[in-house]
């Protein structure tokens, strides 16, 4: 039993006991990234000096009887949340050799409880993607099948810990980026709900969808990180003050009584065969549980795509506007002026996915056009909205699948945009209402994972982990990556 | 198409982008191909709905007019390709 | 044909918050180059604005101040454009919900008293400095990026550069009792901008706008407006038509020319900002803020008429700006006579400020210098003519009067024993004189009151004076 499969809540008994060391926990992960990196390409860059030094602190913290849950715990971080000293490149040109000078507030907050920074995990440029075919660097591959997408944006993430690489990671959801590569890899992922997770050091994307969340091997595990990275930052002013509870109190495997939704709409559009048949499966699980299924309806989700596309574009076109080489990033070596500089600059440095949202973006914001785009897309939102308050007077969480498909060929949808995008359209909606969903393995189609998604009320994270957790208790998804050699 | 290759020419100037003609061209294309997707939010009457600009539901957030220590210039710098006197530098800007 | 031109302005005036609108860099003016600069203001990737309550606080007293209304529901909108000084690529701003609105001004015109209309006040983050000499390229400081503004626009209601002027020097005194801007042009902390058309009179079609700027001054404002509104009437009448430019104001060739850089139409895709939420004013929390409100200058005015006994002239030439008006009230509140202040104050101050043209807090005389001067006069020490070289002199070095009055031997000469020798010599040197005061001309006696000043420098006592010449002339 390697240690490098054990998960977060495996590890913290070993650590405190002190039947094992940080530092050994550490080279554990730091040897099985080296074996399986150059197989998955799942890393941008791998901190593995810095590494060393955090696991030596975190054996400090557990001698001092300071040790927190996630004390000596290895975490890979996307690589679009901002690490002091350490590059954080978005996986783009532009941002190669950018390193900030500050800490995303989540890093501060995971760097305050001992945790082992191992590394930046790859994405879709600036988060925009649903297959991480678009980062500027390198394709990361599925662990279950090398010739297939691990998901996106945070495909790296995803691919990292379903490969063992770390024992959780972090990664970014803004219209289906951590649920939908968590379903592709058989992982947990969840995106919280927004405002519940500081945004402070999150290079944005679509400020009023983006929100930060946990991978994990298991739901508990999802549980103790939550527990770590939520709460009020004042440093983000669309971050809420609640009373935080402790998620893992809610790791219970009673669900009876509870209502349990499912909506026609999210077995729609393109679903494959095998997730539809594995996922109603797994509802069967939730009614052998107990609980009651019943039939909900969400129309507007429909729309949710196209208007997930005009807001995220929108914000950001504006959001990108920023990167002109003046005071950090890709500058141009050749120009003729102040305008031709920020042209070629930003020609050079973004990639062509990133161009096109930026123009499809800037159209819509702009003079005689804002109403008719950006203006109808809020208001539509309203409508979506409106739909899943009215879902939840009649159920307590709702499920379904995450992806309509399982994993794809690398190469199968990079030349139709618009295909790549129809990849989240189980999850955009969940982003446009602000709600909080996890996706969880529920079985495999075709030997590749599915991934089932429930959707909780706003701050109902505690709800939606208790009927993870009851499933997965239930029903054991044991099966493994073939494609790099698991092990558990 | 819904978007001209001279909508796209104006669209990229505003964005500070470059394209090559064939680039102009295949943008055009795809925008177009997107529009028309996006378009299909024309089906639903929103006449009598709010735009939802914030989907949280708070409002006057601040903080204290307090001073707080600012960066270091050498880390405000540090990411620059061009200073000069402690300053970012571009190319001669005619005002 | 005669026309009547339509004017409008937009001041910019910096808030005097301590720290910058959306983080906590200071706002103080004149540190060395990005050294008050922090990942929020400098737009790194991944941060975010905290809005800073004072300045909403001190937007709303400015409207309050200002008549305007203050918006119950408000919020933050982005307004994307580049260039740059501006770190985000957009500036933080407000577009169709301003904190304030539907407010006015009164200014003196000819006849009585105009209202000019305030559109709006809105509060925005400014940008950074651009710095083009010294260096083949231009230099970037964003000490000033985020530091916060409110943008006054007014209604077209302002008809003459002179009114432009009335208006601008008003608005500069209300906002300087509000104690929420200190409104130096010099230091960038107030900005103008203006913009003019003309029409024939009678007719209420507006013409074509033209935009100026590089307006340094109040009187820049004015000249600029004179010079651009005969301009264009002078194309109107060739029968040429309006182009709608920006045009930049030229101080040294007392011209208006188009601006270099073509000004395209900006589009500047205005949607509300994402980062922050929306701002609510409650009538709670507005009166809170009312209360804060320093006496207006109406008020103070007429508490000067009552508690010092001012003529109203004089209140109001002493009210019409704050500083002034404070260092009135210090002097006035130690010293027996607030007239005798008054008159210093809109007398030989006055004049000195307006000759050096700085405001009365630049200069190095305090009120108890002032005092100071004063009871040497009281006391005879020296005289009042003297008493206004010692003032200049106080001026420009910041010597106390004291001082002065030793270094340059200005003490007055009250000694009769002295002063009557000096009489005497000169009764002796100027017999035309004394003749002609005998046969009754009283005038001849002021001019030998004029050789005694003369023969001491000013410094004889000019009562003393008289009362010795006449007595040696009646001997």
């Amino acid at each position: 039993m390697e240690l490098y499969s054990l998960t977060v809540h495996e590890l913290k008994e070993l650590l405190h006991k002190r039947e094992v060391s940080a530092q050994e926990v550490t080279k554990s992960y730091l040897e099985r990234i080296k074996e399986v990196e150059p197989k998955i390409d799942a890393l941008v860059t791998i901190t593995e000096e810095f590494a060393l030094e955090r696991a030596k602190v975190a054996d400090e913290m557990i001698k001092n009887g300071e040790a927190k849950d996630l004390t000596g715990i290895p975490v890979i971080i996307k690589d679009n949340i901002s690490t002091e000293g350490i590059r954080t490149t978005c996986s783009s040109k532009m941002l190669e050799n950018y390193i900030p000078p500050y800490n995303a507030t989540v890093v501060e907050r995971l760097l305050n409880e001992g945790v082992v920074i191992l590394g930046k995990s790859n994405l879709d440029e600036f988060a925009m993607g649903s297959s991480t075919e678009n980062s500027a660097f390198k394709t990361t591959k599925n662990p279950w099948d090398l010739s297939r997408v691990p998901g996106g944006s945070s495909g790296g993430s995803a691919a990292a810990v379903a490969a063992d690489e770390a024992a959780f990671a972090l990664g970014s959801d803004t219209g289906g980026s951590i649920r939908q590569p968590a379903s592709l890899c058989g992982v947990v992922g969840m995106k919280p709900t927004y405002g519940l997770v500081s945004r402070y050091g999150l290079v944005a994307f679509a400020s009023s969808l983006d929100q930060i969340g946990p991978f994990t091997k298991d739901v508990t595990d999802c549980a103790i990180v939550l527990n770590a990275i939520a709460g009020h930052d004042p440093m983000d002013s669309t971050s809420v003050k609640i009373e935080k509870p402790d998620y893992t109190s809610y790791l219970k495997e009673d669900i009876k009584g509870l209502r349990i939704g499912v909506a026609k709409e999210f077995f729609g559009a393109g679903i494959e065969e095998g997730v539809k048949e594995t996922v109603e499966k797994a509802i069967k699980v939730f009614e052998d549980l107990g609980a009651e299924i019943i039939d909900i309806s969400v129309p507007y989700v429909e729309y949710a795509l196209p208007a997930y596309y005009i807001i995220a574009s929108a914000e950001a076109s504006s959001n990108l506007a920023r990167y002109d080489g003046i005071r950090y990033g890709h500058i141009a070596k050749n120009y003729e002026d102040l305008v031709d500089m920020y042209m070629t600059s930003r020609s050079e440095g973004f990639g062509k996915e990133v161009k096109r949202r930026i123009m499809l973006g800037t159209y819509a914001l702009s003079s005689g056009y804002y109403d008719a785009y950006y203006k109808k897309a809020l208001k539509v939102r309203t409508l979506i909205k409106n739909d899943f308050e009215r879902a939840f007077e009649k159920c307590d969480v709702i499920v379904g699948p995450t992806s309509p498909t399982v994993a794809f060929k690398i190469g199968e949808r990079t030349n139709d945009p618009l295909a790549m995008y129809l990849a989240d359209i189980y999850t955009v909606s969940v982003n446009i209402a602000g709600l909080p969903a996890i996706s969880i393995p529920c079985g495999l189609s075709e030997g590749l994972p599915v991934g089932l998604q429930i959707i909780g009320k706003h701050f109902d994270e505690g709800r939606i982990l208790n009927v993870a957790y009851a499933f997965e208790k239930a029903y054991k998804f044991d099966a493994k990556p073939q494609a790099i050699g698991g092990e558990r | 198409m819904a978007i001209s290759k001279s909508e796209v020419e104006y669209i990229a100037k505003l964005a500070r982008l470059k394209f090559t003609e064939e680039e102009i061209e295949a943008m055009a294309q795809e925008l177009s191909k997107i529009l028309d997707y996006v378009n299909k939010l024309n089906e639903l009457d929103t006449e009598n709905v709010e735009p939802t600009a914030h989907i949280v539901p708070i409002h006057n957030v601040f903080r204290e007019d307090e001073v707080k220590p600012s960066m270091p210039r050498e880390k405000v710098l540090m990411n620059a390709p061009f200073t000069e006197q402690g300053c970012f530098k571009v190319p001669k800007i005619i005002e | 044909m005669k026309y009547e031109a339509v004017i409008g302005l937009e001041v910019h005036a910096e808030l005097l918050t301590d720290s910058k609108i959306f983080c906590g860099c200071s706002t103080k003016f004149g540190s060395e180059p990005n050294t008050q600069v922090c990942p929020v203001c400098l737009g790194l990737p991944g941060t975010l604005p905290v809005l800073n309550k004072k300045v909403v606080e001190y937007a709303v007293r400015a409207g309050l101040a200002l008549n305007c209304t203050i918006a119950n529901f408000s919020k933050m909108d982005r307004k994307n454009y580049f260039y740059p000084d501006l770190p985000k690529a957009y500036q933080i701003s407000q577009y169709d919900l301003p904190l304030c609105s539907n407010g006015y001004i009164e200014i003196e015109v000819e006849g009585g008293t105009k209202r000019i209309g305030i559109k709006r006040i809105h509060i925005e983050e400014d940008a950074g400095k651009l710095l083009h000499e010294g260096t083949d390229g231009s230099l970037v400081d964003y000490n000033r990026a985020g530091v916060p503004l409110i943008e006054i626009v007014s209604e077209p209601d302002i008809s003459t550069p002179e009114e432009a002027y009335q208006y601008l020097v008003k608005l500069k005194s209300i906002l300087e009792y509000t104690e929420v801007s200190d409104c130096k042009m010099q230091e960038g902390s107030l900005r103008v901008d203006t913009n003019v058309s003309v029409r024939p009179v009678g007719t209420t079609e507006l013409g074509t706008k033209i935009e100026l700027k590089n307006l340094n001054s109040f009187k820049a404002v004015q000249k600029a407006l004179e010079y651009e509104i005969k301009r264009q009437i002078k194309v109107l009448e060739e029968g040429g038509t309006i182009v709608q430019e920006t045009r930049r104001w030229n101080e040294a060739k007392g011209i208006t020319e188009p601006m270099r850089t073509k000004e395209e139409a900006h589009d500047y895709r205005y949607f509300p900002e994402p980062d922050l939420v929306p701002i609510i004013v409650t009538e709670e929390w507005k009166e809170e803020i009312r209360k804060t409100l320093p006496e207006m200058p109406d008020a103070k005015r007429e508490r000067f008429i009552t508690q010092y006994g001012l003529p109203e002239y004089d209140a109001k030439v002493i009210t019409s700006s704050k500083k002034m008006a404070d260092f009135f009230e210090k002097c006035a509140s130690n010293y027996h006579s607030p007239k005798i202040v008054s008159n210093w104050l809109m007398g030989e101050f006055a004049r000195l400020l307006n000759d050096t043209g700085k405001e009365i807090d630049e200069v190095p005389i305090t009120p108890d210098m002032l005092i100071e001067l004063l009871k040497l006069v009281d006391d005879n020490v020296i005289s009042g003519s003297i008493a206004k070289t010692v003032f200049e002199e106080m001026f420009f070095t910041g010597k106390k009067p004291q001082i002065i009055v030793e270094e340059k031997g200005l003490r007055q000469i009250a000694d009769e024993g002295e002063l009557r020798r000096i009489v005497r010599k000169v009764i002796e040197e100027n017999p035309k004189s004394v003749e002609d005061y005998k046969k009754g001309k009283e005038k001849a006696l002021g001019f030998l009151v004029g050789q005694v000043m003369k023969e001491t420098k000013g410094k004889a006592n000019p009562q003393l004076t008289n009362q010795l010449l006449r007595e040696e002339l009646s001997k």
